[in-house]
């Protein structure tokens, strides 16, 4: 069974007919055809329509969405021979953060990912997505790992953020963000980082200060949730509609305000109506990325995210 | 408490305010309540003799407090174009930073100086509670850029005090993209091999820690300064556990390790003094103009 979003109501329900109709449509009438024809036809534009013009509060659930592809899907279509590492060295491991090594089109990448899971099993392993300290930890040595053998690093992220808990916090949750994102500045190779779904605030550029920054046409990437912005300026959650559209969290806004570099388009209906194509188009961009760095030297790269992110923050929206 | 607390305070509170007196002449404490007589509290930098309370404290008043001899030179911080987003909840962003202007006098959130702190150049990044809640945007991170940057070209050390409720939500994305553009500032600092000392001040938490704040040479606290990236309410809802009363305290994050001391205005300026004096014994004092 398909998950659908309130929004994709009318959507759910030309494909129930569809459904229907198939059923029905064992006994071959060619009638039926015809009518399952002219159905799809009206989801399809349905679809085009539905999705052309998703507000940001749409694109919010869709971000959110859980059959959306998540970083072990990445992992298993874009790279081979992937060899994950586990742990930080410190404590513990954390199953929020998925990394290792692999080979991406033939070139040996470090490739790491916040990984939300996808049975309720799995989530809760993986805390959601949510990383601790550890998560944090284990993503900065493998940058260092990826920054001492020449492997260039892809990240992809997709978290609602950092883990709010006890323990999360002392064992340093602050610093051990601030050493991730500030391991990816300091990488001697090049970094490509993607948004997928949610990026959430800290927990997520501690993964993607690349030099690099793609992000799926209808990810989110914030400084804070639309419900958490709610609550604080409109004192209730129940604003997180007008906290989404203000904070302009939608690809196209980064893109002007110059936080990505590119936008990768999304099958009709969102990357969860095809993982495949999805995951396809990402892997063509995040190619098309890495190659434009081809050339540049460790100084080279080191001083392109310097420059890239000391000037965050001169572009406005117009 | 006793009866000068009980009858006597109450009563020249009430004449205080009765008659045209400016109602600022004495202090609350904030922690114990006590009443402390302005000139005494100012003279404390802020701090309640009874229970050593520490109230926020203007930048300016830090400067003072911390320089050799209070003597210091403000660094002009760039202006940028306001409002990116063109941010509105229940008012406009922009409407909220004029008032705001109006009402403090101050431009944004951070303000820097230069000076000498035990002989050594020193340099100032102070956070401005007052302006927004301390909140980092495009401005503060400015701030903190210009700061790294004057201590690297003045060989001095660099002296970062945030007082912040974090992330500042109205610059949206851009206020998180302050994360990286401080920690790349604070590693100018870093590379030009000058220290750098983070003094985290009341309240240092969201962004603001899991950027420039978390990585110092030297951490060190103000007493009783609440410390930490996820709020307290929000960790009892996710949790569902009471939390300890002294919760990210910066006692608190001591014992946890995440801190080097925790040190009270009165004795910042002899320890960051000595703090220098250990770190830059070889490097040679800067001019200060």
């Amino acid at each position: 069974m398909r998950h659908f979003l309130d929004f994709e109501k009318p959507i759910a329900n030309l494909e129930g007919k569809v459904e229907e109709l198939r059923h029905m449509s064992s006994d071959g009438s060619i009638n039926i055809a015809d009518e399952i024809g002219k159905l799809q036809t009206r989801i399809e534009r349905e679809l085009k329509q539905t999705y052309e013009k998703l507000g940001p509060w749409e694109k919010v659930q869709v971000a959110r969405h859980p059959e959306r592809p998540r970083v072990s899907a990445i992992i298993k279509q874009l790279f081979d021979d992937f060899t994950p590492l586990a742990g930080d060295r410190n404590y513990a491991e954390d199953y929020a953060v998925i990394g290792g090594m692999a080979r991406f089109r033939g070139q040996g990448v470090m490739v790491m990912g916040t990984e939300k899971g996808s049975t309720t099993e799995e989530r809760i392993k993986r805390n959601f997505g949510m990383a601790r300290p550890e998560g944090y930890r284990k993503a900065t040595r493998l940058m260092e790992l990826a920054g001492r053998f020449g492997l260039p690093v892809l990240s992809f992220v997709d978290t609602a953020g950092a883990y709010p808990g006890r323990g999360a916090e002392e064992r340093g949750q602050a610093e051990a963000i601030a050493t991730s994102i500030r391991a990816c500045l300091r990488l001697p190779t090049p970094m490509v980082s993607a948004i997928i779904g949610e990026g959430g605030s800290g927990g997520a550029i501690a993964l993607a200060a690349g030099n690099r920054v793609v992000m799926f046409e209808h990810a989110i990437y914030s400084v804070i949730s639309p419900e958490g912005c709610a609550s604080i300026l409109w004192r209730s959650g129940e604003h997180a509609q007008e906290a989404a559209e203000a904070l302009r969290i939608t690809s196209d806004h980064m893109k002007t305000l110059g936080v990505i570099d590119a936008i990768v388009p999304e099958p009709l209906g969102g990357a969860h109506r095809d993982q495949t194509a999805a995951i396809s188009s990402l892997g063509t961009v995040c190619f098309e990325q890495l190659h434009s760095m081809q050339s540049m030297d460790s100084a080279a790269l080191i001083a392109d995210r310097s420059d890239k992110y000391l000037a965050m923050g001169d572009k406005a929206l117009a | 408490m006793n009866w000068i607390t009980n009858s006597v305070l109450p009563k020249i509170k009430a004449w205080v305010q009765s008659e045209d007196v400016p109602d600022n002449l004495w202090v609350k404490c904030k922690s114990c309540g006590q009443m402390i007589f302005h000139r005494e509290f100012e003279e404390a930098n802020n701090c309640c003799a009874t229970c050593g309370h520490h109230a926020p404290l203007s930048p300016e008043n830090r400067f003072r407090m911390t320089f050799d001899e209070g003597k210091h030179t403000l660094v002009e911080l760039d202006s940028i174009s306001e409002d990116p987003l063109k941010f509105r909840d229940t008012r406009r962003y922009s409407d909220r930073l004029r008032d705001t202007r109006a009402k403090t006098g101050l431009t944004d959130a951070i303000a820097v100086a230069y000076g000498t702190i035990g002989g050594k150049p020193a340099v100032i990044a102070a956070f401005d509670f007052r302006f927004m809640g301390g909140s980092m945007g495009r401005l503060v991170g400015n701030g903190i850029v210009a700061a790294a940057k004057e201590a690297v070209a003045r060989n001095a050390a660099l002296i970062t005090v945030p007082s912040s409720g974090g992330a500042r939500m109205q610059e949206g994305v851009l206020s998180l993209m302050q994360l990286p553009r401080t920690i790349l500032a604070v590693d100018k600092v870093r590379d030009a091999n000058l220290p750098h000392i983070v003094l985290l001040a009341h309240p240092t938490t969201g962004g603001v820690t899991a950027s420039f704040a978390m990585l110092g040479d030297v951490q060190l606290a103000e007493p009783g300064a609440i410390i930490g990236f996820a709020g307290r309410r929000v960790i009892e809802e996710t949790v569902r556990e009471k939390l300890p009363d002294d919760f990210q305290t910066a006692e608190y994050l001591q014992e946890h390790g995440m801190v080097d001391s925790v040190v009270a205005r009165s004795e910042q300026h002899a320890f960051i003094a000595r703090v220098l004096g250990f770190l830059m014994e070889k490097k040679p004092a800067a001019k200060v103009a």
